[in-house]
Parts: structure tokens; C-alpha cells; sequence
């Protein structure tokens, strides 16, 4: 796994549209694998998330524990969690998913407690006056008023993890880190402009589609500045 | 033997321990790449930072440098850089200060954010020159956000500098790629307890120290709270 020399390289244009060309299937496949592990991890770190914030939030001595072990998954660089756990888990999505879900739950944990700091305590204290009881309280009022702080993570997570992705290369998956693989062992450009450039643009993409979900679920939040 | 008792015994291999393959060289490898590569980056987004916070201008430049950062992934950011200037340390340095630099605009913007126009004005009325202010009193108040700036820049590239035996670099990627490509699980997870190791030894440290930098006069404010900053506060301030 050795990049082979740089011999050539200078005749090697940034682009090759006619290799673009010939490889629409390969490109399209790295892009859905490259969706599918991202919209995985994300969805099981939301799921994930969501309770242990609520539980955060809610249990002050439980907060400590969560953010220790959420912050040390976080630091654990993504190829060090790869070669530790193929091992065990072999060269699968089942790999690829713990360490990507890993690295969404610090983000999405930390947003859905400053989200439900952010709830005012006479909203809880109306809520509580109605009769509503803890666990309602929490899916009904408290959380849909913690949403632009949680879908803010959302953000964060998704972008982070669309970037790690790449790096699941090593366990033979990649979406399109496999294209940016390809470019760096052939020491051929086009796959790795095409692998980055699409990657950047679904980055983008995943970031306005959440901004543009946080509007119109969240529309009372839209006069407040920031998200 | 079992795959505990196998990485054990390639721990306790002496052959490991020596020469240019050993974990000491791999590890001083490791740690002068990135080092050299967060000088760097401070050298240069340190100024920038602080400059612009200091002029309240370039806010949306320098706020928005962090998410085009992480937007952009850095096993790209490190091939790009080899096909640039092939290979070695030198496309890992590029790649690596690249990736250094944001969190540290980013942050150091935001502290000089922190500070309130009336401390400003206060310390302007008191007769303080514009270097005295931005020295003497700005800089003490944005202190902890440029060091989370910096921790954060640096548990990166402690991470990232792993890459860098993709080309053809050592540092302690060098187990990871060749376990890979050699199918050697104990020394794939040898390499990956390595750089485990070293990446929380360089969040919890420079995390201590980020509390450090807070002066004494403000240890009592909320938003300093290490518990929630873990990441960085240009994060929280998605929020």
C-alpha cells in the first residue's frame, strides 16, 4: 500500500473527461456506497444520541461518563479504530459503521444537551402544570424546542462523517475514498479530482438540505441569528 | 495462541523496539511531522485570527473557514498534495498545515469575539495604546478559545499524520498500512493501540492546558465550561 513513484506524473492532466467517461457506472456505485454509510451512521448516531442527551441532560452525574467515553471515541483517529477492530469484525460495513457512528456521538450528544439548556423553565414549568409526565414531557415539549440545536448537530456530524467515509478505503469499502485510493496508488489524477469533488459537493448538498429541513420544521426559530 | 497473546508478543518483540522500523523512531517520526506541521499552521492562522477579531472584520470568512474544512476530507487533502510534490514528508506536511490551519482562524476569531466592547473602550479610555489593548487585555480574554483552537487543530493532525505512511512516509501509520497489506492482524492492532495512545495523550494534555490559559479573573465563567468544549467552540457556536 505504497504510493509507486511520481514518474509521469507531469504529462498527467488534472482531468481526463474520456476516463470520466468510461467509468459512469464505477463513479455512480462509489457515490451510493459513499450515501449509504453516511446516511447509516447518521441515523444510528441519532438514535443513539437522542436518549443518552436526554439522560445527559436530565442526570448531571451521568453526564461526566458519557462525555469521557464519547470524547475518547471521538479522539481515537478513524484508521486506528479500523486496524484495531478488523480483527474482530472483519473487512465489513459492520467495521465501517462502528468507527463512523463512534465519531457522530460526541457532536450529537453535546448539541442535544445545549439544545434542551436552551428550553425556558417556564416552558417546563406550563408543561409540568398541564400534567404532562417526565417522558412525555421530553418527546413532546422538550426536544421539538431543542431541534435547532440537534439538527445543528445533525449538520456537523453528517459533514464530518461524509469526510470520514473516505477513509474507510482501508477495510475495501471507500465510497468515493476508493476513487481517491485509485488516483493515489496509479498515480493517476482524474480519480482523485472526481472522488474529492464529489465528495466536497455532497458535504455541501447534505448541509443545505438539513439547513433547509431546520426551516421549515423549526419555524419559530428562523428570527434568531446563527443556524 | 490467541490475538491477545499474539499483539502481547509483539510488544515484548525487541526487534520492535530498535532501529528505523522500531516504535521509538515511528514514534519520533510521528510526533516531529505533526509538530512541525502545527507550528505551521499557528504561524500562519494565529495572526489571522487574532487580526481579524482584533478589527471585528472578516467575520463570515473567518467563521465559515472551519466548516469548508471539514467539508474537505484529508486523505484527499494528502493525495492532492502528493500528486503536487510527490513523495515523502513533504506532500504530508502540506497536507497536514492545510488542515491545521481552520479550527485555529476559527476559534481565535471567535475569542477575540468573547471580548466586550466596553472592556475595549475601558481599556482605551484608560489611556492603553492599540498594541497595550490587544496584548494586555484582549489577548488574556481569547486566550481559551485560541488553545481549544489549537488542541483541536492538533488532535487532528496527530490523527491525520497516520496517513502519511500511504506516501511513503514512516510515523506509527507504518504498522497500520503495512499490517494491512502484510494481513499481520497483531501488528494492525499494535499500530492502532499505538496511535490510540498517542492521540488521547495529546487531547488530554493540551485540554489541561486549555484550562490553564484561562485567567484567573474569569475561572468562574460559564462559558469556559471544559465539560461541553470538548469540541471545538466554533461548534457550539452552530448552536
Amino acid at each position: 500500500m505504497l504510493a509507486t513513484g511520481v514518474l509521469g506524473a507531469a504529462d498527467d492532466p488534472w482531468i481526463r473527461w474520456d476516463w470520466i467517461s468510461g467509468h459512469v457506472p464505477v463513479i455512480r456505485a462509489a457515490l451510493a456506497q459513499h450515501v449509504e454509510l453516511t446516511l447509516i451512521a447518521v441515523a444510528i448516531g441519532l438514535i443513539i444520541a437522542l436518549p443518552l442527551g436526554v439522560v445527559g441532560w436530565r442526570e448531571r452525574i451521568l453526564r461526566g461518563p458519557i462525555f469521557s467515553v464519547t470524547g475518547i471515541l471521538y479522539t481515537i483517529p478513524s484508521l486506528a479504530l479500523f486496524s484495531i477492530l478488523v480483527p474482530f469484525t472483519g473487512l465489513t460495513t459492520l467495521t465501517a459503521e462502528i468507527g463512523l457512528v463512534s465519531y457522530t456521538l460526541l457532536i450529537l450528544i453535546r448539541n442535544v444537551v445545549v439544545g434542551l439548556d436552551a428550553v425556558p423553565e417556564d416552558v417546563r414549568e406550563a408543561a409540568r402544570g398541564m400534567g404532562y409526565r417526565p417522558f412525555r414531557q421530553a418527546v413532546g415539549i422538550e426536544v421539538p424546542l431543542a431541534l435547532p440545536a440537534i439538527i445543528a448537530g445533525l449538520r456537523i456530524a453528517t459533514v464530518t462523517t461524509i469526510g470520514l467515509v473516505t477513509v474507510t478505503f482501508v477495510i475495501g469499502k471507500g465510497g468515493l475514498g476508493s476513487l481517491i485510493y485509485d488516483g493515489l496508488i496509479r498515480d493517476f489524477k482524474t480519480p482523485l479530482v472526481v472522488g474529492t469533488t464529489l465528495s466536497v459537493a455532497l458535504a455541501v448538498f447534505a448541509d443545505l438540505t438539513l439547513a433547509g429541513i431546520q426551516r421549515v420544521i423549526t419555524p419559530w426559530a428562523r428570527s434568531r441569528a446563527g443556524t | 495462541m490467541s490475538l491477545f497473546e499474539q499483539v502481547a508478543r509483539w510488544f515484548a518483540d525487541g526487534s520492535h523496539w530498535q532501529g528505523d522500523f522500531g516504535i521509538p523512531n515511528r514514534l519520533l517520526e510521528h510526533v516531529e511531522l505533526s509538530g512541525a506541521s502545527i507550528l505551521a499552521a499557528a504561524i500562519i492562522a494565529l495572526p489571522i485570527g487574532i487580526g481579524l477579531g482584533h478589527l471585528r472584520r472578516g467575520g463570515i470568512v473567518a467563521i465559515n473557514v472551519a466548516n469548508v474544512g471539514r467539508a474537505v476530507p484529508s486523505f484527499a487533502l494528502l493525495v492532492i498534495a502528493f500528486e503536487l510534490v510527490g513523495l515523502g514528508w513533504p506532500p504530508a506536511f502540506i497536507a497536514l498545515v492545510a488542515l491545521g490551519i481552520p479550527p485555529m482562524v476559527t476559534n481565535s476569531y471567535i475569542g477575540m469575539g468573547e471580548v466586550d466592547a466596553d472592556i475595549r473602550e475601558a481599556a482605551r479610555g484608560m489611556g492603553m495604546r492599540e498594541r497595550a489593548v490587544l496584548f494586555r487585555v484582549e489577548l488574556p480574554i481569547a486566550l481559551p478559545f485560541v488553545m481549544a483552537g489549537i488542541r483541536t487543530s492538533a488532535v487532528n493532525v496527530v490523527a491525520t499524520a497516520t496517513l502519511a505512511a500511504l506516501v511513503g512516509w514512516g510515523g506509527l501509520g507504518r504498522f497500520i498500512i503495512d499490517g494491512f497489506s502484510q494481513r499481520d492482524d497483531a501488528q494492525k492492532i499494535a499500530g492502532g493501540l499505538l496511535v490510540a495512545i498517542l492521540s488521547i495523550l495529546v487531547e488530554v494534555s493540551l485540554t489541561g492546558l486549555q484550562r490553564l490559559s484561562v485567567p484567573k479573573g474569569l475561572r468562574m465563567r460559564e462559558s469556559v465550561d471544559t465539560t461541553l468544549s470538548k469540541v471545538p467552540a466554533a461548534e457550539l457556536s452552530a448552536a
